[in-house]
């Protein structure tokens, strides 16, 4: 009796029911979009926020004891120590592997440009580099991965090109240099001069538009440093940073065991940093204060902007439900009356008022969110050009906010159904 | 023997406009009674308040020992679903529920659906052809043996018809007439209310309100002998 009397009802309110089912369906669609964007959208967002470079600096742990103790900037291999080459495939093995998104390796020193020249900074590292991992894996390194934004006229140079190099555009400007030219620079100490050949002019409007960069190779042989790096950039995709994080990034020592292995098992930039000094010997990994914590500032806005589009349209809908709803039990007032008439708890009244609100919550709901999928899918094609990850999380998470919609928005109606008399209904008292 | 159901000084206000006012009433058990008196002499009211729709202002109800003057809106859905049945002047039929199942819902909220026993109580009003028919396809006297099927279906102690034949035409307010002049036989309390004073006499007794009391009280007919035992 209660499913015919369920069916009788939905198919005789059809018009309305289709109109609830529809506002649930609105609702739903959007917070599945949404919900499915915010949950994905933390790689999406991180992966374009790359473009603005590293947010880690690893450099030799003396350099940076230097600098906490006397506040030196004695910049790396100052203090005589360096990193060594080999150790840089480690920075993809660590815990977070995946989450290193490139890096690239630099060994600067001072030179001077031509016959009794400026002296300049040059710059060794790695352009485009393949590197053979430990696990066999290739990974893209270098400074072409690295630092997008930078303008090139002419070509990078090829990491096997001992004789290539890449003048910053301040300098060539200044010392008349163009690409196809030849140049020559004298290491510290007038030794062994070196002729290079102007691959390319870089324009990055930093102080790199001052540099000449040249293979990682060329820098170690010039210096007398072989296998030695003086500093890396790691861009990492990371976590919002949080309390914990902070704590962590003073003394991780100072966490419990709980937190910590929280923290480890969490793409913060500081736990990162933590496992890449494990990784690398006799380094410091500092994350670069500013563009790790914009980032975190960004995502949280973004995701945050999209909560709020949820909740809102999580509250236009259950508006939209509570007078579709009360128009309902004041039409079906009568019907309402006679059923309590007849004896009617108040229980079963409204049992059988919800599950028609749930049955059109369920249609609308299951609606609403296959077209949510599609409406992420647009999202993210034309905001980040790339699908967005159906997460089964937002399942359960919908099926709960669609609940508590129907309920939010059913009770004026409860209510109204709740306080009619039969009385008043059937005899107009 | 004790009665059906005794009103002791009942009233009834909304706000200034009194109702209803010391109503003193005894029904036996197998009585027929009607109630007549002009629009606004509080006859609904009254039927509303013996019915366990409304709640008296002041004043005792007692209905089949329980007095119903105390009891909260749960205890009075309960005495409406096991010990009344109710008769309308509106039929007040759920439209997308066929004849079968506008009797079955009574069943429904008391106890078990039982389709045979509805069969049975819709053949007992002449109704069993048209068991299926949604309201919209019967005839006002048909929905109103329907309405009767309904208020039967649960055995109830006491009928309230509020203006049973006040929709029908002359054939089938003949019909209505004659089932609850049927009822009545086989020991059925009922109270009409009614404004046809050929209604009021086929019942046994009449009380006539006038202004929120009973105005004058006068038997009809004497009190059949089957209906007093019941």
């Amino acid at each position: 009796m209660f499913w015919r009397m369920l069916v009788g009802a939905l198919v005789r309110q059809r018009r309305r029911m289709l109109m609830v089912a529809l506002t649930i369906a609105l609702g739903t669609s959007l917070s599945t979009a949404m919900l499915n964007v915010m949950l994905d959208v933390g790689d999406k967002v991180n992966r374009e926020l790359k473009a603005y470079g590293a947010n880690i600096t690893v450099i030799p742990k003396s350099a940076s004891v230097l600098k906490d103790l006397y506040g030196i900037e004695a910049g790396p291999g100052a203090a005589g120590q360096y990193l060594a080459e080999a150790d840089l495939g480690k920075i993809k093995t660590i815990f977070w592997a995946h989450n290193i998104v490139t890096f690239a390796p630099f060994l600067e020193n001072k030179t001077v440009l031509g016959q009794g020249g400026r002296e300049v900074t040059l710059v060794g590292t790695w352009f485009d580099h393949s590197l053979e991992l430990p696990t066999g894996e290739v990974a893209e390194t270098g400074v072409r991965p690295l630092k997008t934004w930078w303008q090139v006229e002419g070509g990078w140079v090829k990491d096997d090109d001992p004789r290539g190099a890449m003048v910053g555009s301040l300098l060539a400007s200044s010392a008349g240099l163009r690409t196809g030219d030849d140049f020559e620079i004298t290491p510290p100490g007038g030794a062994g001069k070196e002729r290079l050949t102007i691959r390319g002019i870089v324009s990055s409007g930093g102080s790199e538009d001052e540099q000449i960069f040249v293979p990682l190779a060329t820098a170690q042989k010039l210096a007398g440093l072989p296998g030695k790096v003086g500093r890396i950039e790691v861009s990492a995709i990371t976590t919002p940073e949080n309390d914990l994080a902070r704590r962590a990034a003073q003394n991780p020592k100072s966490l419990s065991l709980k937190d910590w292995e929280t923290w480890y098992c969490t793409a913060y930039v500081s736990a990162i940093a933590y496992q890449i000094e494990e990784a690398v010997a006799g380094s410091r990994a500092k994350p670069i204060r500013q563009v790790a914590e914009s980032e975190g500032v960004i995502l949280q806005k973004t995701q945050l902007l999209m909560l709020l589009i949820t909740v809102l349209s999580l509250i236009g809908s259950a508006l939209g439900i509570s007078n579709l709803l009360i128009a309902g039990v004041m039409e079906r007032s009568r019907e309402i009356g006679l059923l309590k008439a007849l004896g009617a708890t108040d229980g079963a009244i409204l049992w059988q008022n919800l599950a028609e609100a749930v049955a059109a919550g369920i249609a609308g709901g299951g609606a609403g969110y296959f077209s949510g999928l599609g409406f992420a899918q647009v999202i993210g094609r034309s905001v980040f050009g790339s699908a967005v990850a159906v997460n089964a999380m937002v399942i359960p998470l919908v099926a709960v906010l669609v609940i508590l919609v129907i309920l939010a928005g059913s009770l004026p109606a409860v209510r109204m159904l709740l306080s009619l008399r039969p009385a008043e209904v059937l005899h107009g008292r | 023997m004790m009665s059906l159901l005794a009103l002791r000084d009942i009233s009834k206000i909304y706000g200034s406009v009194k109702a209803l006012q010391n109503i003193n009433l005894t029904v036996q058990r197998g009585e027929w009674l009607s109630i007549m008196g002009p629009s606004g002499s509080g006859k609904t009211t009254l039927m509303n308040i013996i019915g366990c729709m409304d709640k008296a202002s002041g004043g005792t109800a007692i209905l089949d020992g329980v007095d119903i003057s105390t009891l909260n809106s749960q205890g009075l859905t309960a005495i409406r679903r096991d010990k009344i049945g109710l008769v309308f002047q509106q039929f007040h039929l759920i439209p997308y529920l066929t004849a079968l199942e506008n009797v079955m819902v009574a069943q429904y909220y008391h106890s078990m659906p039982d389709e045979q026993e509805a069969m049975a109580a819709l053949e007992r009003v002449g109704l069993k052809e048209r068991a299926k028919h949604l309201p919209s396809q019967l005839s006002g006297g048909e929905q109103q043996r329907v309405c009767i099927a309904r208020a039967l279906i649960n055995y109830p102690m006491l009928i309230l018809a509020d203006e049973p034949t006040g929709n029908l035409d002359e054939a089938n307010e003949s019909i209505v007439l004659g089932l609850f002049q049927q009822l009545h036989r086989e020991g059925h309390t009922i109270i009409t209310v009614t404004h046809d004073p050929e209604v009021a006499e086929l019942t046994e007794r009449c009380i006539i309100l006038e202004h929120g009391r009973i105005a004058d009280q006068r038997k009809s007919r004497p009190i059949s002998g089957a209906g007093a035992g019941a």
